[in-house]
């Protein structure tokens, strides 16, 4: 959505500058970038999930500055940050359930986007480019986790490695030659810690550069809204970001903090696993080895497959397939609000993906993993067969024909001023 | 690229040549010079020389066992009794998910008799790599009073998978037999894994 420049130096430096790099002007036009009036709080995610890539960025840098990446000192080190350094309790209790928080906030904001078609033209490249910060997201916190060196980072690490021994299925050899090279050894140590502290350092500066890129082709097209039909009248179907909207994500963002607040500073542990507080024991596997929250979805996939490669594959396939839900979606509506079928089809991916972190949790055992099987078939099923059956065979609810028609009161919607100005 | 008509030398012109030969030479470079960059992760010099461990096998009794590191990797060795030595004879290599005995060193296609897993004379002892073959967890079996699974092996309690007495997977999602690593008997009661 392209907008005038608003912005005009005032003292004699800036007008000097501005003709030299107008940064200026760049972010005081960002600023107010035209913003659809009809958004609902559920849109405040995007700006809280800027908040938590900012926050872990800062007291990742701190806490670093407390830690050794070296097996036999690591999980002393963080103790010691815990109890020596002034408010290394703060900082890392902090950057730990702010990695929590940070996944929360994006899987509100994915299921969002799903629900109001928010990946649908002309907005395929900003969905992709999220989906690749989910999945750049997905590899730092997991990179994260293992720093702890506690027995469910070493096992996880273990384990997730382990995935790419799978491809000795296909090729003698090269999933051991692949997994030894992430290893640099034969087996999880010290080697693999250097380089998993060295990554987890180097990739939150690609998950800013893509937010960058996310918020460039945000730019183009404009957000989306509850409606899912485009703005056709700017002056009077937008407001600019700064102060409106600015102000609205401030209230969610206090309001999420608040949560934040209650787990860091009374259960900082809640969301984490007792048996992480316990070394790594390179002899020893923990009866039950669970992944932190976030990924509990995805472990229940890998887990109710019985073949290896497979499981391994349909794990990785469940985030790829998001790539292409632009093109599986047949529907010419966006918001869910006007698809009467479909929205029984999205409560059920809702209650699927949650029913998926349950049986993530718990054992393998009996019934957990036939309900792990099913659940995975419709997690599947609902992108690549009920996505392109309903749009095609669903007769979308009456649509208001501009966006002001959903915020206006119909009383005073005469149908005159509103409506009648034609789109330019 | 625009390709300028020289009447000497027809279409292609020295100037394209050269392009492509740069280009190309380029392109040799930056893969040249990415080799490095990506081999420096792989096992290092240290690691590689870390080949052999040697453990002294006396003090282990029938029907106990022990777990010793060799290149980071814990390695279980079982002193089997009589009747899991035949527990694991009589299996038919027909009957097991993963035919290959697993050898480290040897052909591939061994097949996974217990004889083939074992060194002659020495059937009492079993030695493999306890690693899971299915994600690298460590199975249950090696302490008195660990779950064993059904055929009185290992069990590992990651995702189920469980192995007989000579180390071979019988159920679960593991593909391979527990591994079996290069080792030799030194003398009668001390072994050299490496």
């Amino acid at each position: 959505m392209s907008h005038a420049s608003t912005y005009e130096p005032k003292t004699a430096v800036t007008r000097w500058l501005d003709s030299r790099l107008p940064i200026i002007r760049f972010a005081a036009d960002f600023m107010v970038f035209p913003t659809p009036r009809n958004l609902n709080y559920i849109w405040t995610f995007g700006a809280i999930l800027t908040f938590f890539l900012v926050m872990q960025i800062i007291t990742g840098v701190i806490v670093a500055m407390h830690y050794t990446p070296n097996t036999a000192l690591a999980f002393d080190s963080i103790e010691k940050m815990m109890r020596d350094v002034n408010y290394g309790w703060l900082m890392r209790y902090t950057h730990m359930v702010g990695a929590s928080l940070f996944f929360l906030a994006a899987y509100i904001h994915l299921f969002r986007g799903l629900y109001y078609g928010s990946y649908k033209a002309p907005r395929e490249v900003l969905w992709m480019i999220g989906v690749a910060i989910l999945i750049v997201m997905i590899a730092t916190a997991f990179m994260g986790y293992s720093l702890v060196w506690g027995q469910m980072s070493f096992w996880a690490v273990t384990v997730i490695t382990n995935l790419f021994s799978s491809f000795d299925s296909i090729i003698p050899g090269l999933g051991t030659a692949i997994v030894q090279w992430i290893w640099g050894g034969f087996a999880v140590d010290n080697a693999t810690l250097n380089r998993l502290f060295s990554l987890h350092y180097l990739l939150p500066f690609v998950i800013v550069a893509l937010v960058a890129l996310h918020i460039w082709a945000l730019h183009v097209p404009g957000s989306n809204n509850p409606a899912g039909i485009e703005v056709r009248n700017q002056e009077k179907e937008t407001l600019p970001f700064h102060p409106y909207f600015t102000t609205k994500d401030a209230l969610a963002m206090v309001v999420f903090a608040m949560l934040f607040a209650y787990l860091v500073f009374y259960v900082p542990n809640y969301l984490g696993d007792a048996v992480n507080y316990v070394p790594a024991n390179q002899l020893v596997t923990p009866p039950h080895i669970v992944p932190e929250w976030y990924f509990l979805p995805f472990y229940a996939i890998l887990r109710a497959i019985p073949s290896k490669l497979g499981g391994v594959l349909l794990m990785f396939s469940a985030l790829v397939v998001l790539f292409f839900v632009p093109w599986l979606d047949t529907s010419r509506v966006k918001s869910t609000t006007y698809r009467p079928i479909y929205r029984w089809f999205f409560l059920a991916l809702v209650i699927d993906v949650l029913a998926l972190g349950y049986l993530g949790a718990i054992p393998p055992e009996g019934n957990a993993v036939i309900a792990a099987r099913l659940f995975t078939l419709y997690y599947f099923a609902h992108f690549l067969v009920v996505m392109p059956i309903v749009g095609l065979i669903e007769t979308p609810r009456p649509m208001p024909s501009t966006i002001s028609e959903t915020f206006t009161h119909k009383a005073k919607d005469s149908g005159q001023d509103i409506r009648a100005v034609p789109a330019e | 690229m625009a390709t300028t008509y020289d009447s000497d030398q027809g279409d292609v012109s020295r100037r394209d040549f050269i392009y492509i030969a740069a280009t190309a030479f380029a392109a040799i470079g930056a893969a040249a010079a990415l080799w490095p960059a990506i081999d420096q992760m792989n096992p290092d010099a240290s690691a590689l020389s870390l080949a052999s461990t040697e453990v002294d096998l006396s003090p282990v009794g029938v029907g106990q066992a022990i777990t010793v590191l060799w290149r980071g990797k814990p390695i279980f060795i079982r002193h089997r009794t009589p009747e899991e030595i035949k527990a694991a004879q009589d299996v038919a290599v027909a009957d097991l998910k993963d035919p290959h005995a697993e050898v480290m060193g040897a052909p591939s296609n061994l097949p996974a008799t217990d004889a083939n897993r074992t060194k002659p004379g020495k059937e009492s002892w079993l030695i493999a790599i306890g690693i899971c073959t299915h994600l690298g967890c460590i199975p249950k079996g090696q302490a008195p009073g660990d779950d064993r699974g059904i055929y009185g092996g290992w069990f590992c309690p990651c995702h189920g998978s469980v192995y007989d007495t000579s180390g071979r997977i019988r159920q679960g999602p593991a593909p391979r037999n527990l591994e079996i690593p290069p080792y030799d008997f030194t003398t009668d009661t001390k072994i050299k894994i490496g």
